[in-house]
């Protein structure tokens, strides 16, 4: 038995929706600590929570897209955690808005000001609006009632959100860091694969 | 030079924070401010002033030789080799040499310097300093007539920096000021917070502080101080010449092109704090004369 097989075969029994509830306990414990002001929470709370919610929903949209190449390079096959790791990005990056707005510049006003005057806000912004339709659309009856064909083409929304995320990261950082280009880089990568992949595709029908 | 300040406090009057802060309220009265109506909110300002605690100033800092989290410096720069410690100052000085940190500051008087500190990133503490005025160092040194500029180094020790083998800025870190900038009284050179040395990650043996600019002004573990007639080059503005000039002085009305300058997040408030307005030189007018006729919305 092959590799892929086994660990296909481990997940057959596991259930998909208990990803939410380690997501949303996950940023309850964040949010409990930075109330607290435990660890990393210590000194400045406010920035440091709305950071780790937006590099949790970075990560979280990135692994999304890397569920495809994994099935078609490896055999391992979480195409049914997919939605969850999908939606639980989006609750993160409403999470990380959430702290933007209430914690951080406190005003609506100044969130649209930020908006609009900030590059990186608006290109983060942007991201976040795009995610919306797709959360919303992310059940069986929304597929049901769109049609499989026009759902997957909405939902290519998820490819330009997950890379103006990554430039929302990089345009934001100081100095020269690694961290956002390699998010950038994989994003961009795992999206081109797709193209790439469709472009063979095509040649070899 | 068109205008230089002079310090005319002797160092009889030093230390304890009340003393202090009335000293202030006399080097502002001294100054001769035109605008009488910014000194009450200079007074103002100084009464609010409660310093963050040192866990607060010792575990949150921006040191990019150390690492870009804000932790990063807290849990790296125990690396820093700072003794022993030498500085070695050139240029257009009387006394140029290699001195021994002790040897340079022998003679010169610590004062405590309760400061606000305003980052570019739009946080802020308060700070007990101990320092020693800057003003002070350069006249041992002897300053030429033609100097016009001051121009810092920090510290490379590349196998204890993991930001310098990142290449994150174009290390060494450099810093400059204008002359009177420099001697400007509350200009100081930092060796210790709340009457402790000052810790690696806050920039050990000794820094420049100076208060009304930006935190990323305040170069920390200074190798090298040049005197010079033309403007140095300065790291942040080599970086980023849009976003970081040579004054970068505290100024609520010019906005950093990617966040608000107009108010800040004071360090120590929790959750929930509130944002407060900044003040413009971070609620040290006295400085603002050193800026007259020109215009801080271009010369940022
Ligand atoms: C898909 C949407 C988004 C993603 C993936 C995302 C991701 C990120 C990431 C990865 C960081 C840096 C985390 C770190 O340093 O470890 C960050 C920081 C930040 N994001 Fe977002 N973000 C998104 C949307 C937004 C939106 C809608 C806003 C505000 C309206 C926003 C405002 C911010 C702010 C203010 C910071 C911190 C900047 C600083 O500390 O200087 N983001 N975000």
């Amino acid at each position: 038995m092959t590799l892929s097989a086994t660990v296909n075969g481990a997940l057959r029994n596991v259930r998909a929706w208990p990803l939410y509830g380690i997501a949303a306990t996950y940023a309850a414990w964040e949010f409990w600590r930075a109330v607290n002001q435990q660890g990393p929470y210590l000194v400045e709370p406010i920035n440091v929570l709305e950071r780790t919610y937006g590099e949790i929903a970075l990560i979280l949209l990135v692994a999304g897209l890397l569920v495809t190449p994994l099935r078609q390079w490896t055999g391992v096959n979480l195409i049914k955690f997919r939605r969850a790791i999908g939606l639980c990005a989006f609750f993160f990056v409403l999470a990380h808005f959430l702290v933007f707005a209430v914690l951080d510049v406190q005003s609506l006003g100044r969130v649209w000001t930020e908006t609009v005057k900030r590059p990186y806000v608006t290109v983060g912004m942007l991201a976040f609006v795009l995610l919306i339709p797709l959360a919303v659309t992310s059940n069986n009856l929304s597929i049901r009632k769109m049609g499989a064909a026009a759902w997957r083409q909405l939902h290519k929304l998820s490819y330009v959100a997950v890379i103006l995320g990554a430039l929302h990261y990089l345009w934001l950082s100081r100095g020269f860091q690694v961290e956002p280009l390699v998010y950038l880089v994989l994003s961009i990568g795992l999206v081109a694969l797709r193209y790439r992949h469709v472009a063979w595709r095509k040649q070899a029908a | 030079m068109a205008y230089r300040w002079k310090n005319t406090l002797t160092h009889a009057d030093i230390t304890p924070k009340a003393a202090y802060l009335n000293r202030r309220q006399i080097l502002a009265g001294a100054a001769g401010l035109g605008a009488i109506g910014l000194v009450p909110r200079a007074a103002d300002a100084q009464a609010g002033l409660e310093p963050n605690t040192l866990e607060e100033i010792r575990s949150y800092n921006n040191f990019y030789e150390f690492g870009t989290g804000k932790g990063d410096p807290a849990a790296n720069a125990h690396q820093l080799v700072t003794a022993p410690w030498s500085i070695k100052v050139d240029g257009m000085v009387d006394r140029p040499g290699d001195y021994a940190l002790g040897d340079l500051l022998a003679g010169l008087t610590v004062e405590d310097r309760i400061y606000r500190f305003r980052c570019v990133e739009a946080w802020s503490m308060v700070i007990p300093w101990n320092g020693i005025e800057l003003a002070d160092i350069l006249n041992k040194v002897g300053v030429q007539s033609g100097a016009r500029y001051v121009a810092f180094e920090t510290v490379v020790q590349p196998e204890n920096m993991i930001g310098v083998q990142r290449r994150v800025l174009d290390f060494p870190y450099v810093e400059g000021l204008r002359l009177d900038e420099a001697m400007h009284p509350l200009t100081i050179m930092a060796t210790g917070i709340y009457g402790e040395p000052i810790a690696n990650q806050n920039g050990a043996p000794i820094r420049l502080v100076v208060p009304w600019k930006y935190g990323f002004k305040s170069i920390k573990s200074i190798v090298r101080i040049t005197l010079t007639d033309q403007e140095p080059p300065i790291s942040w503005n080599i970086a980023n010449a849009r976003e970081y000039g040579f004054y970068s002085n505290v100024n609520p009305n010019v906005d950093h092109p990617r966040w608000s300058q107009a108010s800040e997040r004071r360090i120590g408030g929790g959750l929930f704090a509130a944002r407060q307005d900044t003040l413009m030189f971070n609620g040290y007018p006295e400085v603002a004369p050193l800026y007259d006729g020109m215009d801080l919305s271009v010369f940022i």
